[in-house]
């Protein structure tokens, strides 16, 4: 117990930031896919499993951390967490022998089954009833032990501080911080909604269709996790979790202090381009003035994607053709805009790329 | 056994089930075909797609929690008045008043575990690659369905209206406003002016569709409920009918070609 305080001091006191958060989950999903052949094995993934059990337990002993973990509409987001978890774990599992199958030339586990046909009855409504059964009794349970929660009548006057959206909404809630609410709040989500109506029209790989694999589909399975995991549910954790009153950043022990103030000197890049580089005063001409932000803007949408067609994702230019790439492309590229905007604030304090509040377009 | 096949040769038995006890293939095939409710399943199936650990089951898990919710919520309805005057005090009352009163928690934990099961099922359809042909159709199908469940449990959110409620639909509404556009405070909204007049305004955005008002008040409490109780579960249920059909239609659950 006295040890894990010297833990939890490391962890709040030298680990946790928005900086390493982010970058220890992407260097967390890259083991993943890198490892994938030994972190599946039943042994390792049962001591991540008690490892990660005995430390929430520890946790819990911390009031603040159990504060914010036992409001019962955050419990949720722990059971999400683990059922995703063991959802990936039986994924990568299978992906993992099915690439050794193939690699042998091999039948994959699906493949093995495909033509054997079995009863609907029971084989099928047996599995149904009893996972009916399962959710029911779950669901029993969750509802006697936990109260759902009611607060003060809603007043107009009294707002929260801080004012969360509904944990699965937190992730864009997260990102209001890097980008607008017409980007974070409208774009965005327009995209992320476009984009996998999308996919089934641009992905053309015709191999993993119908079975797990990793090795045929790589391109597909690491941009669609790292949307997922990273730009979805890590920042839901991290909306959830870590962020307090006046969405300031709190460790994951500490108190929710409402006078915890980050200081805020960012600075436009129409500032760091004329004031810094030039030595000159802002120009008085809007467009003038975000001239450096609209370049970059254009040229990372119209001018990267010719480029990166001729170079890195030629092979799948060619497969799926001008339109296709283009439409892929350019949500590929607004999905990215998330983490490099992330970057840029960390590194350069940058506040927008363009920045005109006199139209309400920044960027 | 007698009881049991003194039940089963009764004429009300036999009037509901055709068919015998299905332990042969001609009574397991009559089991299926003629149930309406397991008539959405084919007479035998791939063995690879009835596998708990292809399909996780949470495509069907989403399914049963969508009916759990609907009962549910039809109790709830009996007890729940959707004004401003007496939504927080019903809710209470439910607490407090109503006999079993887990039905409030059954709806919202069912709620947010259909919100956790429906990106798993996505998770899964997407890792087995059965968003490829011929199977693109439904899982457009599902994305939308992914938005209306998302939409369901945002305006069932509101109800209660409580502090907790009320603000949560304030920070998610707020959005609406930046809007490009369509909202007044979004990029070129500006732009859209008769003369002098302005055409997008707080009183005529989308937020302002979405809220019937400029904040969250009794008519965008009203709003919320018809929108949670009625045409958004109308239009899930529409789409589950064709999702699961046209999980049939292009071949049953996904395995390799
Ligand atoms: C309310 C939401 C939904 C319900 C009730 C639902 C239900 C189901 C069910 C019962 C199946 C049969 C196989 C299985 O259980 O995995 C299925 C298959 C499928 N679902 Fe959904 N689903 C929903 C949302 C979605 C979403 C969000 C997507 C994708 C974005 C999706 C795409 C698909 C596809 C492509 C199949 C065929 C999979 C295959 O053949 O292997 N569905 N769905």
């Amino acid at each position: 117990m006295q040890y894990f305080e010297y833990v939890k001091y490391i962890i709040d006191g030298y680990i946790l930031g928005p900086v390493t958060f982010f970058f220890l989950s992407v260097v967390g999903l890259a083991f993943m896919f890198v490892f994938r052949s030994w972190w599946t094995k039943g042994s390792v993934a049962l001591t991540v499993l008690i490892g990660s059990t005995i430390f929430t337990f520890l946790s819990m002993s911390d009031p603040d951390f159990a504060a914010i973990v036992k409001k019962p509409d955050n419990i949720p987001i722990i059971i999400m967490l683990g059922s995703i978890g063991f959802c990936l774990w039986i994924a990568f599992r299978k992906m993992v022998i099915n690439d050794q199958l193939i690699e042998k030339g091999l039948p994959t586990l699906e493949e093995q089954e495909v033509r054997k046909r079995v009863f609907c009855w029971p084989d099928l409504v047996y599995a149904e009833f009893l996972m009916l059964l399962l959710v029911t009794i779950f669901l029993l349970w969750w509802a006697i032990v936990i109260k759902a929660p009611l607060e003060e009548p809603a007043a107009a006057s009294k707002t929260p501080n801080p004012s969360k959206a509904p944990w699965y909404f937190l992730g864009l809630q997260e990102m209001l911080v890097y980008y607008d609410p017409w980007l974070a709040g409208v774009i965005f989500p327009g995209m992320i909604v476009n984009g996998l109506m999308a996919l089934p029209y641009f992905d053309l790989n015709p191999k993993g269709n119908g079975y797990y694999t990793f090795k045929e589909r790589p391109f597909a399975i690491v941009t669609f996790l790292f949307g997922f995991i990273i730009l979805w549910v890590l920042l839901i954790l991290l909306g959830t979790f870590l962020r307090g009153p006046n969405w300031s950043f709190f460790g994951m022990y500490e108190y929710w202090d409402v006078h915890k103030l980050e200081a805020l000197t960012n600075v436009n890049l129409s500032e760091l381009f004329w004031n810094h580089l030039l030595e000159k005063p802002l120009p008085t001409n809007i467009l003038l003035r975000e001239a450096p932000g609209f370049i970059l803007v254009i040229g990372y949408m119209a001018a990267l994607p010719p480029l990166l067609a001729n170079t890195i994702f030629r092979k799948i230019y060619v497969q799926i053709g001008f339109w296709r790439f283009n439409i892929m492309i350019n949500l590929f590229l607004m999905m990215a805009a998330l983490p490099i905007k992330m970057l840029l604030r960390w590194v350069f304090n940058l506040k927008y790329i363009v920045g005109i509040p006199e139209w309400f377009f920044n960027i | 056994m007698s009881l049991w096949n003194w039940i089963t040769e009764t004429q009300v038995w036999r009037s509901i089930f055709r068919h015998k006890y299905p332990d042969n293939p001609r009574d397991q095939s009559l089991a299926v075909l003629s149930n309406v409710f397991l008539h959405l399943h084919p007479i035998k199936v791939k063995k690879s797609g009835v596998r708990m650990s292809f399909t996780w089951c949470m495509g069907g898990i989403t399914f049963f929690l969508f009916l759990v919710e609907t009962i549910t919520g039809i109790l709830l309805m009996f007890y729940y008045r959707p004004t401003v005057e007496w939504a927080f005090n019903d809710i209470k009352a439910l607490r407090e008043l109503a006999p079993l009163g887990i039905m409030r928690e059954l709806h919202r934990w069912g709620a947010h575990l259909m919100v956790i099961t429906v990106w798993l099922h996505m998770l899964r359809v997407f890792l087995t690659g059965s968003y490829k042909p011929p199977r693109e159709f439904n899982w457009n199908v599902g994305v939308i369905l992914l938005v209306l469940t998302l939409l369901l449990s945002f305006t069932g959110y509101l109800l209660p209206w409580d502090q907790l409620a009320v603000w949560a639909i304030t920070v998610g509404t707020n959005m609406a406003r930046a809007t490009p556009f369509l909202g007044h405070e979004g990029p070129g909204a500006s732009l859209l002016a008769l003369g002098d007049v302005q055409i997008v305004t707080a009183g005529s955005d989308v937020r302002f569709a979405l809220l019937s008002g400029t904040l969250v008040g009794p008519a965008a409490l009203l709003r919320f409920y018809v929108l949670h109780c009625i045409a958004i579960p109308l239009a899930a249920g529409l789409l589950m009918a064709i999702h699961f059909w046209r999980v049939r239609k292009d071949g049953g659950i996904s395995g390799p070609l």
